[in-house]
């Protein structure tokens, strides 16, 4: 929804400070969620990230969240779904050169940066988008790449 | 090699190896010198006659240090780039290639840079695209599969580790000097420097800018660049262009996505008896305004159908310092 859209960008600190808490608490679930199995998990967990952050966000579902390094702005609702900042359309009222009735996702994504303590982390540079993971869930994703890894068998000596 | 495979090797633009450098191109050679540099923009045919390429090219390459050869600009279809950078390779001109992410996935860009640099295309400059709704066929699927950052990180891969996107390996890597689009005119200002520093982790060597209509703006824009210390690490060429009247620059204003012409500017034009020539005189100005100003490299020239002006403009500009532009052997090609 594009009001809310707009209100978690002004309130990109706050939103950085639920996700510094949430992150967290994921992180310690990871070894429970790995014991049910991620691959179980992937419909249950997708919905529920999709509803939520499909309503704060207007997440597109692209399966690699950067939201932290994008002021809370969502880049995927870039028309021409940038991931490295904007392109030089930008209109002059700072609206998009697609749909002028849309403020540019990148602007904001700019001054939502600069509300957060770890807005900096704009300036990092973002490898093309992996179409294989669209529609599937970022957050197990995370923790699949960066939580415990599933414990492997010890080898016999 | 066997020697009759050399026979079949059309040079184009390389010149000899030079250490340090990208390139085997005349525009990275001109840039490093330290001399003010000029490209040109040429304005794509809407034929499959080569000789309508030759012809604006020929006009061009006398004033210019490279050709920029555009990619459907403006979203509109034209003579492609690849094909323009075919034609005017064989003739031994200097291109810059651009490629736009709108039309091509990463698949189709990585192959068509291989085979650009195989025609001797020493310069490419990575572009987003305009979206498909600023041309004529608007139902067009969108493509954006890479942005313009990730493309230029893709070609330097390609080129300084000899490897595509994926991984596999590239038995001869494309030389190419590589460059960025930049455009200080526009929203979110103050984040525009920072921008151009990403593009330039991201590998850019050069940027030709948007149109420059506010000196005030670039200026703004250059003072940060230069504190970030950029113009160290980044050749920088200003875009400009003469504006036919003012209904033209009102025109532009509102249907060219970026581009910022301030109200002063269109005063002026309206106040001038003879519009065209008060454009002419107004691009003139703003070279000799940007050749004195600290970290431009040269300037990026844009004619939409006022061609024939370029020439004038640049002698005029007193840009090329005296020297002669880049025309080598093209005029004995195209006349044969």
């Amino acid at each position: 929804m594009y009001a809310l859209r707009l209100w978690s960008v002004r309130r990109a600190r706050l939103v950085e400070r639920v996700y510094d808490l949430f992150e967290p608490v994921l992180v310690a679930a990871a070894p429970l969620l790995a014991r049910l199995g991620y691959a179980r998990l992937e419909r249950p967990v997708a919905a529920i990230e999709r509803g939520l952050k499909g309503l704060l966000f207007d997440c597109q579902m692209c399966g690699r969240c950067i939201l932290s390094s994008t002021g809370m702005s969502c880049p995927m609702n870039c028309p021409k779904s940038l991931r490295n900042g904007p392109c030089g359309g930008v209109r002059e009222n700072g609206h998009c050169e697609v749909k002028p009735e849309m403020k540019c996702a990148w602007v904001q994504a700019w001054e939502g940066s600069r509300r957060m303590s770890a807005g900096d982390a704009i300036t990092e540079r973002q490898p093309p988008v992996d179409h294989r993971f669209k529609g599937s869930s970022a957050w197990l994703r995370l923790l699949r790449e960066r939580g415990p890894k599933p414990q492997k068998s010890p080898a016999r000596s | 090699m066997n020697p009759e495979a050399n026979n079949l090797i059309d040079p184009g633009d390389p010149l000899p190896p030079l250490p340090g450098h990208s390139s085997r191109g005349r525009l990275e050679r001109a840039l490093r010198s330290g001399r003010f540099a000029v490209t040109a923009e040429l304005n794509p045919p809407d034929s499959a006659d080569p000789r309508d390429v030759y012809e604006r090219a020929l006009v061009l390459s006398e004033v210019c240090d490279a050709i920029n050869a555009t990619d459907a600009s403006g979203a509109n279809t034209h003579m492609s780039s690849v094909g323009i950078c075919s034609l005017l390779t064989r003739a031994g001109y200097a291109v810059v290639m651009q490629i736009s992410c709108r039309d091509r996935n990463r698949i189709a860009i990585q192959g068509d840079v291989l085979g650009a640099a195989a025609m001797g295309v020493a310069n490419i400059l990575c572009l987003t695209g305009d979206g498909v709704q600023a041309g004529d066929q608007p139902g067009a699927k969108p493509v954006f599969d890479l942005d313009s950052t990730s493309l230029l990180e893709t070609i330097r891969a390609m080129r300084d580790e000899r490897r595509f996107l994926s991984g596999r390996k590239i038995t001869s890597p494309p030389q190419v000097f590589l460059g960025a689009a930049v455009n200080p005119f526009v929203p979110p200002y103050d984040w525009r420097p920072l921008h151009l520093a990403k593009k330039i982790e991201a590998g850019a060597q050069f940027v030709q800018s948007q149109y420059c209509f506010d000196m005030a703006l670039l200026r703004q824009f250059m003072a940060r660049v230069r504190d970030l210390g950029l113009d160290e690490r980044c050749f920088i060429l200003i875009g400009v262009g003469p504006l036919a009247s003012a209904k033209t620059a009102r025109w532009m204003r509102s249907n060219v996505p970026g581009v910022h012409i301030p109200d002063e500017i269109i005063a002026r034009l309206e106040g001038a008896k003879d519009q065209k020539r008060e454009g002419k005189r107004l691009c003139i100005e703003l070279i000799q305004q940007l050749r004195e100003e600290k970290g431009v490299a040269g300037v990026h020239v844009m004619a939409y159908r006022q061609e024939e002006f370029v020439s004038e403009i640049i002698v005029e500009s007193g840009a090329l310092g005296g020297r002669r532009g880049a025309h080598r052997t093209a005029r004995e090609i195209t006349q044969s």
